[in-house]
């Protein structure tokens, strides 16, 4: 089926929903919120990253909006419109990258599904999990409360019954504004971001753990779904690159309060520094945005076409390359900061070798869909999406990544769009299709595939509205984080802003097919899309401790044990084929008895 | 938890159900606790598995900690490149006695702790509480010793930051006022060297130590010295030719060219070696190490001393704050032991918090020749 209708429209045989899952094993608020059920906690993230990607999106509309005119809108006093524009810019990237896109597909899918496609009955270290999640919920606070107060103080002119004052300095605190001029509230800000380090630390910990220990007999690395490969790289560069970053909120921290004066060169330090530090982490941080999102499509691509993956070990490797060259590069983001020409050559050099195994991610994906059986469901309408996105967001860091482009590009609308094609375009791309991927899976209940394709569709249109404009607005020259340009640059921000609408159109356009999807939406099969990664296994949702029976381990990508259901109910595993995989993948060394 | 229906493939039901079931029936291994100890988690097959995923988890944890400490260690890199004289002085204001004390109390400590896992596989409780307690022990003598330094960080105002005594135009804090007779008789205590060779003197009445506008002061080695032969070198990126100025200076007696007149200095260091050399009085030392004084330091410098101040508490109080947390795992560990949780089957909390004391351990023999022994 190549077509856009949907897969499932009658099913002729009502399907029961399992007596047992986990959700309904213990229904008191108590079991809730002190879960050590990894399923659990991931639904528990999605909740809180969810809001916070309502509150960052809110911002983004605001700021946009604000862009409409180059005069000021939100205040006649043009200080203070200005002021109020520098917090929200900041509060939007604060709380998307610290509060949304890290979190993400680790901790909600990465938590709900790794263990499962591990055959596994849990993480590695569950009450390290739950710790996670509020050690998230309490940095949250600390970042959510200071920023939102801080709006209210710029509005009000004073803070507003125990307020914070707001972050001002765009979400990379660079020194010396952060450390000296600002008058808004650093200290507090840093010390949320400070706090939610250690939750991504402790996720990334909990999975290498994981996976290093916890998968089953015959699941040999080589064996492991792209999404544990992908999660895997992703927990390899949380584990070590954001205590970097917490070294420096907390040398930020001791700046701002004591004036100890590693940055100030006044008295002995260097302002260049301090970007040194927060870039030697906020480098690798994108990788870890993005890693995961590659995993989804790994899973999204092979289920939706009915292949088996092109290419599996170069895909697995490449996650790994790209977490350990995402270590070298961070000078590409301080080009013009003074560095040696030396030091720029090299990091750009490297930065340009990163392209390689990103590429190749992106040919195998293609292959893999080349003569394949094409389903558009709309996971697999995100998937495609992203490969186009990501193309274009990738290809673009090649032009930040050229030094002579660069000085001019740099802090320029160009790298606005460019980060947007790569965060929104292919990350958020990849989530939200991963939670129509594994939505069945998740809740038991099928989600209104046409509305989620018309939802996928919009949210693409509006998307690129917004910020393919932005390429040609950074190479004219329109700066970042400015609140107000020239006359002759209002087209692009204006076509910008509706834009924006759009996308915003399309989110709860998407939020609505959840949110009926999760009540009234048709029970689910435990296989809706024939996928033949072990979280298909078992029902859907998954009992307890996530298996009634011992999955059998087998290539994660033999699509063809798998068929329609004949009773229209999602696919059903023809047993000959089954067991003639697993005979064959015997061969392999499965190991038999414990 | 023991969900053993045999799968429709005939295979064995995934390994660690044997396990479960043995606990639930009663059987053991015959050693009692192996077969289902209580403290088997149930997504654990075996508690070799269980093991070794604890290990692995804490050794992922060390390897945090390392990099949290590394930027730490950058810093400091990056700062003493850029101010190596700086550090030359500034050290001198920690006594590397107390460093050397600090390391062999912390090395002992991380024996006593090795000491008690071994006691721990052995099933020898005694001698495993014992050796917690020794070794929470040395974290406190640790923490005394850091007391004591900090206390007299404390007295001679060397403080992080904008509250240190020794940066005279920072934000506000003014050392350059004079000093009321009151102050200079309590000043007897303090021996610091308040030197800024751009003070005048105020008023005539008193000056502060050695202060000078011009020419020499009480010291003849004070950096802006013009046209005398104390004069240190001058270029600001110049290496510090502190060893040959040493040379020169040894044997000169100790000129006060306002001796007798108003502008006389009032107080007199308190240490001298013999030649005369006015020594930094923050740390008496003698012999013949290179010795750079405040007032050697090229002017612009004698601003930067947070370089030096500002890493060294950063290092030393984020290492110690992870010493008191080690001393509460040994506490923790302790009262598990009490009870009799920790055996040869199951000794894990005591082997990771080992592996935590370790590390701290191994970061102070980094930061001891790093901060105390800098030539």
């Amino acid at each position: 089926m190549s077509s856009l209708a949907p897969d499932i429209q009658t099913m002729p045989t009502p399907l029961e929903r399992p007596k047992h899952h986990y959700l309904n094993h213990n229904k008191s608020i108590a079991s809730w919120l002190f879960t050590l059920d990894h399923k659990r906690i991931g639904l528990l993230y999605m909740v809180t990253v969810l809001a916070a990607f309502a509150i960052g999106g809110i911002f983004a509309i605001l700021l946009r909006t604000e862009l409409w005119a180059p005069g000021p809108l939100f205040s006649a006093d043009k200080t203070k419109a200005w002021n109020l524009y520098n917090h929200f810019f900041t509060l939007h990237g604060a709380v998307m990258v610290f509060m949304f896109i890290i979190p993400a597909v680790p901790a909600i899918l990465g938590n709900f599904v790794l263990p499962i496609m591990l055959g596994a009955k849990d993480v590695a270290f569950p009450r390290l999990n739950l710790l996670s999640f509020y050690i998230y919920v309490i940095g949250s606070c600390f970042l959510a409360y200071n920023l939102l107060s801080g709006v209210l103080y710029v509005i009000v002119g004073h803070p507003v019954l125990w307020g914070g004052y707001g972050l001002d300095t765009g979400w990379t605190f660079y020194t010396p504004y952060s450390t000296t001029a600002s008058d808004s509230g650093v200290l507090l800000a840093t010390l949320g971001a400070f706090i939610l380090g250690f939750s991504s630390i402790l996720t990334g910990l909990n999975f290498i753990a994981t996976v290093h220990m916890l998968r089953p007999k015959g699941m040999t690395w080589f064996r492991m779904p792209l999404f544990i490969w992908a999660t895997y790289a992703t927990a390899l560069i949380q584990v070590l690159a954001t205590p970097v970053l917490a070294i420096t909120l907390l040398l930020l921290v001791a700046e701002r309060a004591l004036r100890v004066g590693i940055f100030d060169p006044t008295i002995g330090g260097d302002p260049v520094l301090y970007q040194h530090f927060f870039w030697f982490y906020s480098h690798p941080a994108v990788y870890i945005m993005i890693l995961p999102a590659f995993g989804v499509i790994s899973e999204l691509i092979t289920t939706h076409s009915r292949r088996h993956i092109f290419g599996y070990h170069f895909i697995a490797l490449s996650s790994i390359a790209i977490a350990l060259l995402g270590f070298l590069v961070w000078g590409h983001h301080m080009f013009t900061s003074g560095q040696s020409p030396l030091a720029n050559a090299i990091f750009s050099l490297i930065t340009f070798s990163i392209a390689i195994p990103s590429a190749v991610k992106v040919f195998n994906w293609v292959a893999t869909l080349w003569g394949s059986s094409i389903h558009l469901r709309t996971p697999m309408l995100y998937a495609l999406f992203f490969i186009g996105l990501f193309t274009i967001g990738g290809l673009t860091g090649l032009h930040l990544g050229t030094l002579s482009t660069d000085i001019h590009l740099h802090d320029t609308y160009f790298v606005v769009a460019h980060f947007h094609y790569v965060m929104v375009g292919s990350m958020l791309f990849a989530f939200i299709g991963a939670i129509y991927h594994w939505f069945p899976k998740i809740f038991g209940r099928m989600c209104n595939d046409r509305v989620g394709q018309i939802g996928a569709v919009i949210t693409f249109v509006g998307f690129n509205m917004t910020f393919l404009i932005q390429f040609v607005a950074g190479a004219e020259g329109m700066p970042r984080r400015y609140a107000t340009y020239p006359d002759a640059f209002q087209i692009y921000h204006q076509i910008s802003t509706i834009g924006a609408y759009i996308i915003s159109l399309g989110m709860f356009i998407t939020l609505y097919n959840w949110v009926v999807g999760l009540f009234w939406g048709p029970i689910a099969p435990a296989n809706p899309w024939g996928g033949n990664t072990l979280e298909w296994h078992t029902a859907s949702p998954p009992p307890y401790d996530n298996f009634s029976v011992s999955p059998e381990v087998g290539d994660p990508y033999e699509m063809q044990i798998w068929e329609p259901d004949p009773n229209g109910n999602g696919w059903v595993k023809n047993p000959e084929k089954a067991a003639a995989a697993a005979a064959a993948s015997h061969g392999h060394g499965h190991g038999g008895a414990h | 938890m023991a969900t053993t229906a045999s799968d429709t493939h005939g295979h064995d039901p995934s390994p660690g159900h044997d396990a479960h079931d043995h606990a639930k029936v009663g059987h053991g291994d015959g050693h009692g606790h192996e077969a289902h100890p209580a403290h088997l988690a149930h997504h654990f097959d075996t508690p070799e598995q269980q093991f070794g995923t604890s290990k692995l988890g804490m050794w992922t944890f060390l390897a945090t900690e390392v990099l949290m400490f590394g930027g730490l260690f950058v810093a400091y890199s990056v700062l003493r490149h850029n101010n190596p004289e700086v550090f030359l002085w500034a050290h001198k204001a920690l006594d590397w006695k107390w460093g050397a004390i600090d390391t062999a109390i912390l090395l002992a400590s991380s024996y006593t702790m090795a000491w008690g896992v071994r006691a721990a596989q052995l099933n020898q409780r005694g001698l495993l509480m014992f050796m917690l307690a020794l070794t929470f022990a040395g974290g406190l003598g640790f923490m005394g010793i850091k007391a004591i330094e900090y206390e007299a960080k404390w007295r001679h105002h060397l403080f992080p930051g904008k509250l240190n005594v020794l940066n005279v135009e920072y934000k506000g804090q003014n050392f350059k006022a004079p000093l009321t007779a009151e102050q200079i008789a309590n000043q007897k205590e303090h021996t610091i060297d308040y030197v800024d060779s751009h003070d005048k003197p105020a008023g005539g009445e008193h000056t502060m130590p050695a202060k000078q506008e011009s020419g020499n002061g009480e010291s003849s080695t004070h950096g802006d010295s013009s046209a005398e032969v104390h004069t240190p070198p001058v270029a600001h990126d110049a290496p510090p030719v502190i060893a040959s100025v040493h040379a020169e200076l040894i044997g000169t007696p100790v000129i006060d060219p306002h001796e007798g007149t108003a502008n006389a200095a009032k107080i007199k260091p308190p240490v001298t070696i013999p030649g005369g050399v006015k020594l930094d009085a923050l740390e008496p030392h003698q012999g013949g190490h290179a010795i750079v004084t405040y007032g050697m330091l090229h002017t612009p410098d004698q601003k930067k001393i947070n370089a030096f101040f500002s890493i060294y508490f950063m290092m030393t109080g984020l290492h110690g704050f992870h010493v008191l947390v080690g001393m509460g795992v040994m506490v923790w560990l302790f009262i598990r032991a009490t009870r009799g949780e920790f055996h040869s089957e199951y000794y894990t909390p005591v082997d990771l918090g080992g592996l935590y004391w370790h590390l701290v351990d191994l970061i102070w023999i980094f930061l001891f020749p790093l901060l105390y022994l800098i030539h």
